[in-house]
């Protein structure tokens, strides 16, 4: 049985920064992801905002953690060449009855140590705002809000994790905790001494919605940050204090034709379970409007509807009138996983070794960094021995796309590889030399290029494209065309090919 | 008995009344040129259908060639034409028009290559 | 820079038509950047018959229809053309990335990167398809939702079967076609939906490939909600006269719902586009609101036969062949 110092279940943007975090030190780690790729789970519906800090309670680790995260995440970011974009925010109000309301959401985050807020007016909103309703009255404007792809962050977190020493294991579901005290030795696998220092078994189902074949993997030290399953994953070792309740979210985007209808990301005033229908600037130009709030059952539930269309426009419209039924080019919906009003990361001291990070929902994203230091503390106050590395490569080029950087520069790089000339996607002027990269650096599914490169993901919506991305995927994962699938088993894109002798 | 059918012989359609006594024609009407007539009884009597599809092709540019039949089959044998038609694999090169399966099935056509293949 | 006297962009039947036709007119020094590796655009996965019958007076199959100017194209290559002296220069898998309101187009192809200026420019680009994701249809977003054109370039160019169980979107040609061809490649097409009272496709496709194998034809209905986690499940069809609904289940929804001229390019060139249709803004065929800047085919307007695509591309090889002689 193969054994690591820490675990750490869920691949999605909590597990993904702790386990970069946790790269910079001489430590065994892995990641266990059920899905076919890393940030299929929660993150990949994430709106992809870094917020400042605004509206979250006093005293909360959702206020600190997310204050504290922006500030990293705009540092880890440079160090891993993602993008991220300093573009602020703003919190409207219609009216001057609601100004208090305002002023208390100010007041709270500069409590936080949230930096450069005001109140500004209807000048100012029209001078820096030209789209937003004139009937707004007034706005808190927060400086720090930022925007970032929250996949290409997962997936450029992990790599570096990986650079470091991490090992990742994807379609690895956790199905059962087994603690010491009822550890089974099986006699047949030579154990070592570090296997005998195992606290936990954690026996995986592989290869994703079908129990194909178990394995089993020992832990000192286990990280649960499963999102959706979290709880489920607690209960397994006994720890049954809290529940995840999806709330589901739908989003809208906006042709990328219609970026510069707003120039910060604008909230309305909150409700009571979320910070409503906002008008989004994304990290690839799409505008985006939502998300809806709404409490579900199911937690595999993703389905959109004509309501929360309905609802979303209502919302978008009316910060930003403009905004059309038909400027909408594509929607899904994301799951939150709440459990209660505030994060739950703690050492759980029933069950030495244990560490829940669950409830990950707003301003999850944001907090990520932040958390892993937390995570980090946890474990050095729970006995683990964190001795940095001599060699941490804290640096990660950035991921070349043709769309992102001048002619002269695509001129360069295809006196390197030829193929940076050859288009694949269209849409977003994506080649077939990054669809190649990005499959080597870990994509296995059309999501998987999608969410990396782009490519899918413009307007004709891989009309163009599929085909030839299909084409590059069987030669350079030595698989047949009928295996290729949109995000793992189950999802094959197409049934039959003709020519049997290829299929 | 009066059957309504579209005649399909160009892209206007028009909608024939066609007097039947159920195996053949008596009389046509609603069709604005003379191949409507002709389109009715062959339709009535043994409809026949241009069979497109493609064929496989290996170790050439292409991996499929579109192919068809050079003139019109029985409709009743168009399922039977695909399975002939699947079994096919192109290792040759093929020109626009040339001959794939001279009288395929045996019913006096023959399936003809549309496209050019290296 | 290089600068050539004419530019086409797309080699499909708009892009060789405008070709032929300028060589014809007697310019000498033509470039036609297509794409893909080969010529013929759309109508090489256009496999069935309905292609020439007014403009060649038979009736062709798609790829036979673009040989006919792929042919021609060849013949004056040779010299053996046997109208004008200059010859059409053609590159394959040649994709421009930019355009400038003065002409000037960057263009990729694996291993080059080119920038040229045009005299006159023919914008031959043609369309992309409509898809699942521009107008809301309730439901997940499993895989199996296709365009109809996508799904028939899997089964015609790649000999790939997208699925086996087939709900169908849209009574237009494209949907009709390819309920025949799915219905000959041995899958089950469950339906075609219609949301209007008949049918936007020709008579002869209705006949040909819904009633000739007893396909289901629902007028005046929409899909409601598509099911499945991973790959489609069922989808939910609802009468819109009567609000009735039923379930259908299939494992691929082909979306059939209309075309959008592929026109970003010229957008790059301050061409003014009418925002509903992304057509140029055009007060005659063909032109545009750049002067020298010329579009034809389906980057035009949608058109329903190729035969007049190639009426108007040949005008519009024309025209430019007349903005040539009169710069000099």
């Amino acid at each position: 049985m193969q054994t690591f110092d820490i675990i750490i279940i869920g691949g999605g943007v909590t597990g993904a920064a702790i386990a970069r975090e946790l790269s910079r030190y001489k430590l065994k780690i892995a990641l266990l992801e059920k899905e076919a790729e890393l940030a299929f789970g929660v993150s990949k519906s994430n709106s992809g905002i870094i917020h400042p800090g605004t509206q979250n309670p006093t005293n909360s680790l959702k206020g600190k953690l997310c204050v504290a995260g922006n500030k990293l995440t705009k540092q880890i970011a440079k160090e891993l060449g993602v993008d991220f974009k300093e573009v602020g925010e703003l919190i409207v109000i219609f009216k001057e009855e609601e100004m208090p309301e305002l002023l208390e959401i100010k007041k709270n985050a500069e409590a936080l140590g949230v930096g450069g807020l005001r109140i500004v007016d209807r000048l100012w909103l029209r001078e820096h705002e030209p789209n937003l309703n004139p009937e707004v009255y007034a706005a808190l404007y927060a400086p720090t809000a930022g925007i970032i792809s929250p996949y290409r962050w997962v997936y450029d977190l992990a790599e570096n994790a990986v650079r470091n020493g991490v090992e990742v294991f994807l379609e690895h579901k956790v199905i059962d905790i087994r603690q010491s005290g009822s550890l089974r030795l099986n006699t047949s696998i030579s154990l070592g001494a570090s296997a005998a220092a195992s606290r936990f078994e954690v026996l995986c189902s592989q290869g994703n919605r079908e129990v194909n074949s178990q394995v089993s993997l020992g832990a000192k030290y286990i990280i649960n940050a499963a999102g959706l399953y979290a709880d489920e994953i607690s209960k397994m070792v006994g720890i049954n204090d809290f529940t995840i309740k999806p709330r589901k979210g739908e989003e809208f985007i906006l042709d990328k034709k219609r970026e510069y209808l707003s120039n910060h990301i604008i909230f309305p005033l909150p409700s009571p379970i979320s910070k409503g229908i906002l008008v989004i600037k994304t990290s690839d130009g799409n505008p985006m409007i939502g998300p809806t709030a709404q409490e579900i059952e199911d937690k595999e539930d993703l389905s959109t509807s004509d309501e929360g269309l309905k609802k979303v426009l209502e919302g978008a419209k009316r910060m930003i009138p403009s905004i059309d039924e038909n400027d909408i080019i594509s929607y899904f919906a994301g799951l939150r996983p709440t459990a209660g009003k505030d994060f739950i990361i703690r050492h759980e001291d029933k069950v030495p070794g244990f560490i829940n990070v669950a409830g990950i929902q707003s301003p999850g994203l944001t907090s990520a960094p932040a958390i892993a230091l937390l995570v980090t503390d946890l474990l050095r106050k729970n006995g683990l021995k964190l001795r940095k590395k001599w060699f941490f490569q804290k640096y990660r080029q950035r991921t070349i796309h043709l769309f992102d950087i001048p002619f002269n520069k695509t001129k360069e790089l295809m006196k390197e590889d030829s193929s940076y000339g050859e288009i694949v996607c269209r849409c977003e002027m994506v080649s077939a030399k990054e669809v190649r990269d990005a499959i080597k650096r870990g994509a296995r599914t059309l999501d998987g290029i999608k969410f990396r490169t782009r490519a899918q993901a413009g307007r004709c919506h891989g009309g163009f494209c599929t085909t030839r991305i299909m084409k590059i995927m069987a030669e350079e994962l030595n698989i047949p065309l009928t295996e290729i699938t949109k995000r793992g088993k189950g999802s094959e894109i197409v049934k039959e090919n003709r020519d049997t002798r290829n299929a | 008995m009066i059957k309504k059918i579209t005649c399909i012989e160009c892209p206007v359609g028009c909608q024939l009344e066609v007097e039947t006594d159920g195996s053949y024609v008596i009389k046509v009407t609603g069709n604005k040129c003379e191949k409507g007539p002709v389109y009715a009884k062959q339709e009535i009597e043994n409809p026949m259908r241009i069979l497109t599809s493609v064929v496989l092709a290996e170790g050439l540019d292409l991996k499929t060639v579109p192919v068809r039949t050079s003139k019109p089959i029985p409709k009743a044998k168009l399922v039977e034409a695909m399975a002939a038609v699947k079994k096919i694999k192109l290792t040759a090169p093929v020109k626009v028009g040339d001959t794939i399966a001279a009288n395929f099935l045996g019913l006096g056509v023959d399936l003809v290559s549309t496209r050019n293949a290296e | 820079m290089i600068t050539r006297d004419l530019v086409i962009v797309g080699g499909g039947p708009a892009g060789m038509a405008a070709a032929v036709a300028a060589q014809e007119a007697g310019v000498k020094d033509i470039l036609l950047l297509e794409r893909d590796q080969h010529l013929g655009g759309i109508l090489n996965q256009c496999i069935h018959t309905g292609f020439g019958l007014h403009h060649f007076k038979k009736d062709l199959t798609g790829p036979e229809y673009a040989d006919q100017f792929i042919k021609k194209i060849a013949e004056i290559n040779q010299g053996l053309g046997t109208k004008g002296l200059g010859i059409i220069e053609i590159s394959l898998k040649s994709f421009v990335v930019n355009l400038t309101k003065d002409k000037v187009l960057t263009y990729l192809k694996p291993g080059k990167f080119e920038e040229i200026k045009a005299k006159a420019l023919i914008m031959a680009t043609g369309c992309r398809e409509r898809t699942r994701e521009m107008t809301h249809i309730a439901g997940t977003r499993p895989a199996g939702i296709y365009p109809a054109g996508l799904a028939q370039k899997m089964i015609n160019i790649e000999g790939l079967l997208p699925g086996k169980e087939i709900v169908i979107i849209g009574s237009g040609d494209i949907g009709l076609i390819m309920a025949r061809r799915f219905t000959l490649e041995g899958a089950k097409v469950k339906a075609v939906i219609e949301i209007q009272e008949k049918t936007r496709g020709l008579a002869r496709n209705v006949v040909q490939c819904l009633e000739d194998f007893s396909l289901p034809l629902y007028f005046r209905h929409r899909i409601a909600k598509i099911y499945g986690k991973d790959r489609v499940e069922k989808v939910l069809i609802e009468n819109t006269v009567n609000g009735e609904t039923f379930e259908l289940t299939c494992d691929t929804v082909l979306i059939s719902v209309g075309l959008i001229p592929e026109n970003e390019l010229i957008e790059m060139a301050c061409v003014e586009i009418d925002r509903k249709t992304n057509s140029p803004v055009s007060k005659e065929v063909n032109k545009c609101s750049v002067k020298g800047i010329f579009v034809c085919g389906n980057s035009y307007k949608v058109y329903d036969l190729v035969d007049n695509v190639t009426r108007d591309s040949v005008k519009a090889g024309q025209m430019a062949a007349a903005y040539l002689k009169g710069l000099k």
